[in-house]
């Protein structure tokens, strides 16, 4: 890791008895802990925490927030992620005193603007989904995913059906085996065809009595609309399953087509992709579910009603419900924040915000294609999927084009996933972007092919242009150092 | 290019067979081209000893810095000796696939070439992999 400037840790810096607090001098009784903590929960060593000044902290974080990359920063391309810009209205609004300074425990009557706000949440969130119900309690998309499970499968026993297996395309989210193994079910997989679609002949031959659910995205990962969905969802239907629609490729079709009316019972959104709420650095998140009437017995509690005088109050009275996912009600700051977005575009606005997305990816993908293959051609809708496999003739992989994207200063793209496409690329740019930054990311990507070439060891060797360079992946996955010596 | 050694019999999902010398017992690893497909192989979760396993079941996985694969066994028997030296030595997978790099070692009820006689040959693997 040449060229690596090593960074103190902060417990390095520390040195005994340099504190950054200053606090007057006691004005009450002062009482030894002893006398009223058991002793085997009192310390009997001083915790180990770093002795520093307050401008060092000040200057070792920000130091450390500076070498972060986000969309704030640049460019960001992360397929099946969404980083579009978030714009800061959405922060003014969620910092208003009357959102950021109320508290879940608050009387009803007290909070009834901020129950207004999520009430119009849950009816906007439907409408655009083709949902009649929506629960703003998970707090991401794979928690959504867990929670639509969880309906699926009390639905099914509450009518003294057993259905034990959900379907998933190849292509589809790791996240979706994943949130039906955690929600107790057996996982199917099912190729796509030539097409990069579902292939027809292998749900039909995969659905039957034990069926539970299908799990689809559409436009699906591989960035294509899935044109049989009608006859998709016939074919689930008549096995007695139900459709899961995965919300991550929401971006391609607000206010152009609705999940509910192609045939799907159950979806999540993720806030944190369609609606530009904060992503990345673990969140929060906010992964809402919406469903279709037969299943809103069903919806964790509580969720926001209006009585007949205008008034809000927190829904408990729903004996079938599967219960609470979340504590208190959801992501709050975060449903404010997707709310904002959302009033402020409208649903002509939200409309525009999908065809710019569609425009972006098929403007940055048919400038690409005589570069890198295209993986499934044709048009695409909000991402697209390239494999760099032409590449390895010249010893180059995947993995080399992104490493070198860095010395751009790009976040690369998605790389390796869907597993169907080899030595794959996924590229999403989002409708928040100018022709500018698009025509930047499409030079780079077509002078780094023609690196390939010419001067591979030139990506072989990258990044050139960080603070630590190329990181040996495999060493730290199979020789992981986990324990940390704090003293 | 990757090697395709003659002699072997191969699955589709590119996995090798081997019938050792002695009779009744099937050698089983993966191909050079699933281990460059793969990258750095970073853990492999082997069978456990005595397990009965189908032919194409899954009997293990196997991980990469890119992604996790399952081992499906390209025969049917017994498992009697696993290479337990890639629990710390992964990258033998990478390096040796054919010799250190093996998985498992299966008993087959029925005549070795028997078992192996539904897979395909170095030949057939290769038009597959073309």
């Amino acid at each position: 890791m040449s060229g690596h400037r090593d960074k103190a840790l902060i417990f390095e810096m520390s040195k005994p008895g340099r504190v950054a607090y200053s606090l007057p001098a006691c004005d009450v009784p002062e009482v030894e802990a002893s006398s009223v903590v058991p002793a085997r929960l009192l310390r009997t060593e001083p915790a180990a925490l770093p002795e520093v000044y307050e401008v060092d902290v000040i200057r070792h974080y920000t130091e450390l927030s500076r070498r972060n990359f986000g969309v704030d920063n640049g460019f960001y391309p992360l397929g099946s992620c969404t980083m579009k810009y978030n714009p800061k209205l959405n922060e003014d609004a969620a910092r208003l005193p009357g959102f950021a300074k109320i508290h879940p425990y608050q009387p009803e009557e007290s909070l009834q603007g901020a129950m207004e706000l999520l009430y119009t949440l849950q009816r906007d969130l439907a409408a655009l989904t083709g949902m009649d119900e929506v629960t703003l309690q998970p707090a991401a998309g794979a928690h959504g995913e867990w929670t639509g499970l969880m309906l699926i499968r009390a639905y099914h026993e509450s009518r003294g059906e057993t259905r034990t297996k959900v379907i998933v395309p190849d292509s589809s989210h790791g996240t979706n085996p994943s949130s039906a193994t955690a929600a107790g079910f057996e996982t199917i997989t099912i190729p796509s065809d030539a097409s990069g679609l579902v292939d027809l002949d292998a749900l039909r031959a995969a659905a039957g009595a034990d069926t539970a659910a299908l799990m689809l995205t559409n436009p699906n990962t591989l960035g294509r609309f899935e044109s049989q969905i009608a006859e998709i969802a016939r074919i689930v239907h008549e096995a007695g399953g139900l459709l899961y629609y995965d919300g991550a490729n929401s971006n391609a079709i607000m206010g152009i087509a609705r999940p509910g009316d192609m045939g799907f019972d159950v979806v999540h959104l993720n806030l944190h992709k369609t609606m530009s709420t904060p992503h990345g650095g673990g969140g929060p998140g906010a992964g809402p579910v919406g469903v279709k009437a037969r299943l809103a017995p069903f919806l964790p509690k509580p969720v926001v009603g209006r009585r007949g005088d205008g008034t809000y109050y927190w829904d408990e009275d729903r004996p079938r419900s599967i219960g609470r996912v979340k504590p208190y009600y959801g992501n709050f700051g975060i449903l404010v924040r997707a709310y904002a977005y959302i009033r402020s575009y409208g649903p002509a606005g939200l409309r525009r915000v999908s065809e710019c997305a569609v425009l972006n990816a098929n403007y940055m993908m048919h400038r690409l294609a005589p570069y890198y293959e295209v993986a499934y051609p044709g048009v695409c809708k909000h991402e697209f999927v390239l494999s760099g496999k032409r590449l390895r003739a010249f010893g180059v992989r995947t993995l080399d084009v992104a490493k070198r994207l860095l010395d751009f200063g790009y976040h690369p793209p998605t790389v390796y996933f869907p597993l169907n496409v080899e030595e794959c690329i996924m590229i999403e740019p989002t409708e928040t972007e100018s022709k500018e930054t698009l025509d930047g990311f499409i030079d780079v990507m077509i002078r780094i092919a023609r690196e390939a070439e010419e001067e591979p060891d030139l990506l072989l060797q990258a990044p050139h242009t960080t603070i630590v360079k190329r990181l040996d992946e495999a060493t730290a996955a199979r020789r992981p150092v986990l324990n940390c010596h704090c003293e | 290019m990757s090697e395709i050694r003659e002699g072997l019999r191969y699955s589709e999902e590119h996995e090798w067979a081997l019938a050792e010398a002695g009779g009744g017992i099937v050698r089983i690893g993966i191909t050079d081209h699933a281990q460059s497909q793969l990258g750095d192989i970073v853990f492999v979760e082997l069978p456990e000893v005595g397990a009965a396993v189908e032919a194409g079941a899954s009997v293990g996985a196997i991980e990469s810095v890119k992604t996790v694969s399952e081992l499906y066994s390209p025969v049917a028997g017994k498992v009697v000796r696993v290479n337990e030296a890639l629990i710390e030595h992964p990258e033998r997978v990478n390096e040796s696939p054919y010799d250190e790099g093996w998985i498992a070692e299966l008993e087959v009820e029925v005549e070795t070439e028997e078992a192996l006689g539904r897979l395909l040959t170095a030949e057939q693997y290769r038009a597959h992999t073309a």
